[in-house]
This record gives structure tokens, sequence and C-alpha cells, in this order.
């Protein structure tokens, strides 16, 4: 199984503010970032946070994002580990 | 157990929880805080110093640590820690580049390699504030970088945890590993101090 994002490519995070636990914080919702790196696979947390045991095995990806870009302001960055389904490639 | 937040809502319910597990014999009475007392067992930063020390010391142990974390620690009888097994990610500071680490979502933290968290990484102030301005935080850290470093801040958000490599201070070219670990502090290792 091939990664779906290559280190370099650019994301965008998905704006869904689901009614359940998510590992995508609500600051980087709906943001461009550039991936670091695949990290390694795990299963969603998402589901598994549910008391589900279904939760799909996902790869994990480093996303590094520009404060402007998070908070409009700011000249730093942030990286965030964030599982694949919450990521589509950047337009 | 801790003898902290005793009134607390989750305390009451973490001690209901408890009994009822010793009431119906699936733990012992002693099971939970022999779990605890394991579990934190070795757990300090000076874990974490000997890691840097060694990065600092041996530069094929700082490019294979830097590499990859998880196996570089691992040499030396480390892990992240955790009851999962945990990746490591060690971030290098150098004159351009500081980094910070943080759990917006929780308290995630290398538990074995930094010993318990300080109260104020779980604290939301802190949380909520690095991420957006880690200037004025590390500032009340008293740390100031020139405007030309860059800043990363890492939000564990997920299964890797982090440890910053901190820079080696200016002379201590004469220093062995041993002495070197004692100059490198807990703060040093998540990157709201500098050494």
């Amino acid at each position: 199984m091939t990664d779906r994002f290559a280190a370099g490519a650019h994301v965008r995070t998905y704006p869904h503010d689901p009614p359940h636990h998510t590992r995508l914080p609500r600051y980087a919702r709906g943001k461009r970032g550039v991936v670091v790196e695949p990290e390694g696979r795990a299963p969603l947390a998402d589901v598994r946070a549910q008391g589900r045991d279904d939760a799909r095995v996902e790869m994990i990806y480093a996303v590094r994002f520009a404060a402007r870009e998070l908070w409009g302001e700011g000249d730093h960055h942030v990286v965030l580990d964030l599982s694949e389904s919450y990521l589509r490639e950047a337009e | 157990m801790s003898g902290t937040h005793e009134d607390a809502v989750i305390s009451r319910q973490v001690r209901r929880l408890e009994s009822l597990l010793e009431a119906e014999g699936i733990v012992g009475g002693d099971t939970v805080d022999e779990v605890i007392d394991g579990f934190l067992a070795g757990a300090s930063p000076v874990n974490g110093a000997k890691v840097v020390a060694r990065a600092w010391t041996d530069p094929a142990y700082r490019e294979r640590l830097l590499a990859d974390g998880t196996s570089a620690v691992g040499e030396l009888g480390f892990s992240a820690g955790g009851v999962q097994k945990q990746r490591l990610r060690v971030v290098e500071n150098t004159a351009d580049t500081h980094n910070v680490i943080v759990c917006t979502l929780c308290s995630c933290y290398p538990l074995r390699l930094l010993g318990p968290s300080p109260g104020w990484y779980k604290s939301e102030a802190y949380r909520s504030r690095v991420v957006r301005d880690p200037r004025g935080v590390l500032a009340e850290f008293g740390v100031t970088l020139p405007e030309s470093v860059d800043i990363t801040v890492w939000d564990s958000s997920a299964e890797t945890r982090y440890m910053v490599l901190p820079r080696r201070p200016a002379g201590t070219d004469r220093l062995n590993e041993e002495e070197l670990a004692s100059l490198i502090t807990r703060n040093g290792l998540i990157g709201t101090g500098v050494l």
C-alpha cells in the first residue's frame, strides 16, 4: 500500500467539526500545509475513541503549517501529526 | 495514588472504579499503585540528558538520533515511554531554528525520557498560547531569540512523541559526556529553555 501523500505534498485539512473525538485540532481545520513525512500507521482515533473496534488503520503524516495560515499573523510554524482522512490535496 | 485533586469528580470516579475492580477481585489492593510505580520507575529527564550528551559527543549517534529517534534512544536502553509503543522524533535546535514541544489536545509527553511533565505543560495557558505566540511564551520562560531564528512548534497530536536536541553551549569543548549531561535541563529538552 503506497502512501497517499509524499514529503513536500501540499495538503489542506478538512474543515469538519465532528460530534466525537478527533485529533485534528480546531485551530488547524480547513488549513493549508506541507507534508514533512509519513510517520507510520495507526487505527483512526476518531473511531477508536467511540469504543468501536472497526477503526481503519491509516497513515499519519507530520504536516507543517505557517502561523500566518493558522492565525493570520506570526512568523513561526506549527507541525501537527494528522491522519490521512483529515487531509486532501491542496487546490 | 496522587494526593492532589482529591475532590475532583474524576478522582472520585477513579476511586469508585478502583474499589469496584477490587471488590470483584479483578485487581488486587495494590495493583494500580504497582502499575503506576512501575510505569514511572526510571522515567527522568536524566535519560533525555544522556541521549543529548551522547549526540553532542558522537556525530554518528547524532545522525542516527535525528534520522530515527526511536531506535537511537533504544541503543541507550530508553524509549519514549507510555503503555503503548510510541515513536520518538528528535528535533534539533541550530543557529537558525528553535523547536518547542506541546500537546494542545491533552498532555502527550516523552515521559520516560523527561520524567513526569511539569504542571505548566498541562495548563491550558501554555497549550493554547505556545502554538499562537511562541515568542511571547518563550520570553516568559526567559528565552529571547533573535528575530532571524525560525521557531517551529511541534504539537504532539498522535502517536509520535517529540524531544528537542538543544544546542551545545559554547565553551564546553573540554567537558566529557557525563559533565555535558549535567548541563542539560528539562526545559531545554522541551524547548522552553536554552542552555
